[in-house]
């Protein structure tokens, strides 16, 4: 009995809720915290990822594929890649931009990979919330 | 929205940015809206300071 309440102190078994939240956040920004019944974090947090990707896009941002050249193009793809749905949206619908034709282009790359970060960010607070470790 | 300046983008960023901060390293609401306007003020103060500084070593 002891040895049992001690492992499980230890290591304590995941919930469903410590996988799904997580990845469901990652797919649809503050969707993590909205299954949690977090409804204000939630919307605030979609509200502002979602936001700072589409302004990114709208600023003719690159959106970065796969590719094995320079460092800071696999870092960019990897942090595109944290937004999930709207990187995966952004994918299927072709918006990276022909002809760049704004100064603040650049500008719209980095708010592309920083959204996809505070995505990330985001998905392991639903984690947190979930395993109890934040109210 | 795509006409935007350096400045307001970067305001924007941290908006955006301090939102997601506050929310995800705070734990109550009272602590998450106070993180959230200082990491906003130090985006945009450190904005500011930068800004002054580029104009110092350009003249």
């Amino acid at each position: 009995m002891a040895n049992s309440s001690k492992a499980e102190a230890v290591s304590p078994l995941p919930n469903s809720m410590s996988i799904i939240a997580p990845a469901v956040g990652w797919l649809v920004p503050g969707a993590g915290h909205l299954v949690q019944k977090r409804y204000m974090r939630g919307v605030l947090l979609m509200g502002s990822i979602v936001s700072m990707y589409m302004i990114g896009i709208a600023m003719q941002g690159h959106v970065y594929t796969p590719n094995g050249g320079d460092l800071l193009d696999i870092l960019s793809f990897l942090g595109d890649a944290c937004a999930g749905g709207l990187y995966i949206i952004s994918r299927a619908l072709d918006w990276n931009p022909g002809l760049i034709t704004r100064a603040t282009a650049d500008y719209g790359s980095k708010f592309i990979v920083v959204a996809g970060l505070l995505n990330f960010i985001s998905a392991v607070d639903a984690y947190h919330i979930a395993i109890g470790k934040k109210q | 929205m795509t006409d935007i300046s350096h400045f307001g983008a970067a305001v924007l960023y941290a908006l955006f940015a301090s939102v997601v901060l506050g929310i995800c390293f705070k734990s109550t609401t009272r602590e998450m809206i106070r993180y959230s306007l200082s990491s906003f003020g130090m985006f945009v103060g450190g904005l500011i300071l930068a800004g002054w500084a580029m104009w110092l070593l350009r003249h």
